[in-house]
């Protein structure tokens, strides 16, 4: 769909994300690494537990279909390269600290004043400028400071973050959806322009209506627990124990959430492990989080023992026969055995980092027109031959380069 | 509001059957930038979140909802009554007379029930773009399960990364997945506009939640399908950092993060702290020495955070080089100095609710400024739609409106 279109992708193990969606969609995403291999490569865990440059296992996820140039910024002579790439490219991606591309003669003014239709993304934790601008930051602080981890975790314990970092796969993300608005703009204008991410904000959008409880109506809401309050000071348990695990069950209220009900307590009493105040409730009745405490008590301690009796797949697949809202909390490995994913494809095989294959997650949206394209993350230095022939460097140019250290 | 330029999405036409917040978040970035969305909404289906808390004043009412004012800020509200066939056809001409773009997230075969599935708009809107998320995708043996979003943090894994080992996992808060689609599903709609534009091609993008998701909690599926080994969550402890935890400061229930990213920042830390003692401390200054020692640095840590604000930690920490940040509720989150200075918070005059808060858009561009709207009320545009958009005379327009087609 973006086949028209070339990407310069300055960005770290940051901002990797970004990059990776314009991909997906088909633009030329050309990723400038150091010659000693971008950051995001030495990151853990490794293909079969190996490690080396080609072998993250993270670099392969969010490397896909990119090209690898790789190319040492702080050398004059990798730089030059560099402008003359950039001149022929629609958009950049970067994830820098604020200023730090000034310094090199590749910011935002230096880079609009070369190529003013350019799109450059810059994706940092607090966007460009304010107090924060020069903090440094990690995905655990960064949950803090949205407002994320506040609301996330154990009422006696401390606000927790996602163990799987969120912050900067979001602003990434958010990257992509301003460059596209920004490309919109280019359509009607012929003008580039700079676009400027804060995954602080990116993470707060998360929050759902949290903000606006305190904004309207004066209440800070609080961590829950496996939990969901539902007024009145009152919980609703949505997390429960089973035989090998956990499961998911939210009993939402209304007629979808009534008719699951039923179906749930159809299905305890068959064994006899029913409540009668349950199977007597008109669960359609109520909205969610309106069930009288009697209820509510009785739910708890019924479907606590239900579950906990039974494995995961067997109460998920059950429910699903039943139509009961009852969900696995899947681990990696239930992932990867989900039957919807596989009957969808949704698992692809790629070439693998030792040259066998490997299995990866395929396309994260299905076109009728354009079927995305999954290639294997690039090799480090895989195309700066080609990336730099294409914008006029002579094969002699590119050894020189490589012999000097600027290139690989 | 000075607008140098033309708001870049002027001129688009979107038609929108999204609803709860997967749906109108990734349509209100057309909003925000000047297209026109036509807010379809329906007494059959009613929104789940116009009657979601919070509600101006805490009184209840269909147009009274912050959680669904933030997200449909700007576009305009039409109201159909879809089990009368009248406005199934009237909901039919709008996809193919009139809009660019039709989107919607309900289960799959919904929009097939009311005629308006993509084949039957294609054949008379050949470049119409049409964007549909469900929660498990299109086809497959689970694909008309009933669900809603907050389940499928459990499905993608979120649930089961979140928590502390020794406890039943719990979730992000509220239906977190919806709020990481929308970008990459603007995107790809975006996308899809483009190539129209090049080729005259429409198409139809059939999104599936839990898969889109999946890119957010990718790296442990990988280790899974290389490795085999099955990753959990870990309270707030990083393999590759320790320190890394959030302490207890001075006050009710205040926190603040902070994280050593390698061994500098460790040792500043400590000295930050006043314990040269354990800066110096060799059995300290490996990453695996510090991972061993790691209960006792955090009780090393929290004695000095306890006596100490989270942002006056957080200040020690940033000045020392250390990443730091002070845990935010959501009251401090309209306080935060970069929120307020970046305008996090956007607030708009509603006749219903009166004055709200809704949130801005995560980045800023430097040549376009959005256009924040207030979100319609139900139905408000309704008149408009039929009549200019569609051209019905007035006494059909009545007559209809007599008769219960629209609401």
């Amino acid at each position: 769909m973006l086949s028209p279109y070339r990407v310069i992708d300055l960005a770290d193990d940051r901002g990797i994300f970004c990059g990776r969606v314009l991909a997906d969609l088909g633009a030329e995403v050309i990723k400038i690494e150091p010659p000693t291999g971008d950051p995001a490569r030495r990151i853990g865990p490794f293909h079969h537990d190996r490690p080396g440059i080609e072998g993250s296992l993270f670099w392969q996820l969010y490397a896909a279909n990119k090209k690898s140039a790789a190319l040492d910024v702080e050398s004059d002579a990798a730089r030059e390269a560099l402008r003359r790439l950039i001149a022929s490219a629609d958009f950049l991606v970067e994830s820098f600290r604020p200023g730090y591309l000034d310094g090199l003669g590749l910011g935002y003014d230096d880079i609009h004043a070369l190529n003013p239709a350019l799109i450059y993304v810059s994706i940092t934790p607090f966007g460009q400028d304010g107090p924060y601008r020069d903090f440094a930051a990690t995905d655990l602080t960064g949950s803090a400071l949205s407002g994320f981890a506040y609301l996330t975790g154990d009422p006696d314990r401390p606000p927790l973050r996602v163990s799987v970092p969120q912050f900067w796969t979001l602003g990434g993300a958010a990257g992509a959806a301003g460059a596209m608005t920004a490309h919109a703009h280019r359509l009607n204008t012929g003008r580039g322009q700079r676009v400027d991410v804060s995954c602080q904000q990116a993470l707060t959008r998360t929050l759902s209506h949290a903000p606006q409880f305190w904004e309207m109506n004066e209440i800070i809401l609080k961590r829950s627990g496996p939990f969901r309050p539902i007024g009145d000071g009152r919980n609703l348990r949505v997390n429960f124990e089973c035989a090998d695990g956990y499961v998911n069950y939210i009993q939402p209220g209304g007629a979808t959430g009534g008719r699951g009900m039923t179906a749930l307590c159809e299905w305890m009493d068959e064994h006899g492990e029913g409540h009668p105040l349950l199977t007597n409730t008109d669960f359609g009745a109520y909205g969610f989080g309106q069930l009288p405490d009697d209820v509510l008590d009785a739910m708890s301690e019924t479907l606590e023992a239900f579950f906990r009796s039974r494995t995961k797949r067997y109460l998920s697949e059950e429910a699903i026969r039943r139509r009961v809202l009852l969900f696995p909390v899947n681990d990696p490995a239930d992932v990867c055995s989900y039957p919807q994913l596989a009957a969808r494809g949704f698992f692809r095989e790629t070439e693998a980092p030792d040259g066998g294959t490997m299995t990866t997650l395929g396309p994260w949206v299905k076109s009728s027109e354009r079927p995305l394209q999954l290639r294997r993350a690039p090799r480090l230095g895989e195309h700066t031959e080609e990336v730099l022939t294409g914008v006029g460097f002579s094969p002699d140019e590119v050894a020189d380069l490589r012999a000097s250290g600027a290139a690989l | 509001m000075t607008r140098p330029f033309a708001q870049p999405f002027e001129g688009l036409r979107v038609l929108d059957f999204c609803w709860v917040v997967i749906g109108p978040m990734t349509t209100r970035y057309f909003s925000d930038f000047g297209a026109e969305v036509l807010r379809v909404e329906s007494s059959l289906r009613p929104d789940v979140i116009r009657h979601g808390l919070p509600f101006a004043e805490g009184k209840p009412g269909t147009n009274r909802s912050g959680y669904w004012a933030n997200y449909n800020s700007g576009k305009l509200g039409l109201g159909l009554n879809m089990g009368d066939e009248r406005a199934r056809h009237l909901a039919f001409r709008l996809a193919t007379e009139w809009a660019d773009v039709v989107t919607e997230n309900f289960t799959p075969g919904t929009m097939e029930r009311w005629g308006l599935g993509y084949d039957a708009l294609r054949e008379h809107n050949p470049g119409l773009v049409m964007f549909s998320a469900s929660m498990l995708g299109r086809g497959g043996p689970y694909d008309s399960q009933p669900g809603f979003g907050p389940v499928l943090t459990a499905l993608s894994g979120h649930t089961n990364f979140t928590g502390w080992p020794d406890r039943v996992p719990v979730s992000p808060y509220g239906a977190y997945t919806d709020f990481l689609i929308p970008h990459i599903a603007f995107a790809a709609v975006c996308a899809a506009l483009d190539h129209k534009r090049r080729t005259g091609h429409g198409q139809y993008l059939d999104l599936s939640q839990l898969e889109a998701a999946l890119y957010f909690a990718g790296p442990p599926v990988m280790d899974y399908l290389a490795n085999g080994r099955i990753q959990t969550r870990n309270g707030n402890h990083d393999p590759e950092m320790a320190p890394h935890a959030v302490y207890r400061c001075e006050g009710n229930d205040r926190w603040c993060a902070v994280a050593c990213p390698t061994d500098t920042e460790w040792r500043a830390l400590a000295l930050a702290i006043g314990r040269a003692d354990l800066a110096d401390d060799p059995g300290l200054a490996t990453l695996d020495g510090r991972k061993q020692r790691e209960g006792e640095l955090d009780a090393a840590i929290e004695a000095w955070t306890i006596t100490r604000s989270p942002d006056e930690v957080m200040q020690a920490c940033q000045t020392a080089g250390v990443p730091a940040g002070a845990v935010r509720d959501c009251r401090d989150l309209f306080d935060d100095p970069q929120h307020t200075h970046r305008g996090h918070f956007v607030f708009m005059d509603h006749p219903e609710m009166g004055r709200y808060a809704s949130d801005a858009n995560c980045f800023q561009l430097s040549e376009t400024t959005p256009e924040y709207r207030r979100a319609p009320l139900l139905g408000e545009h309704t008149e408009y739609a039929m009549r200019e958009l569609l051209g019905m005379p007035e006494d059909e327009y009545r007559m209809l409106l007599d008769e219960g087609v629209f609401e």
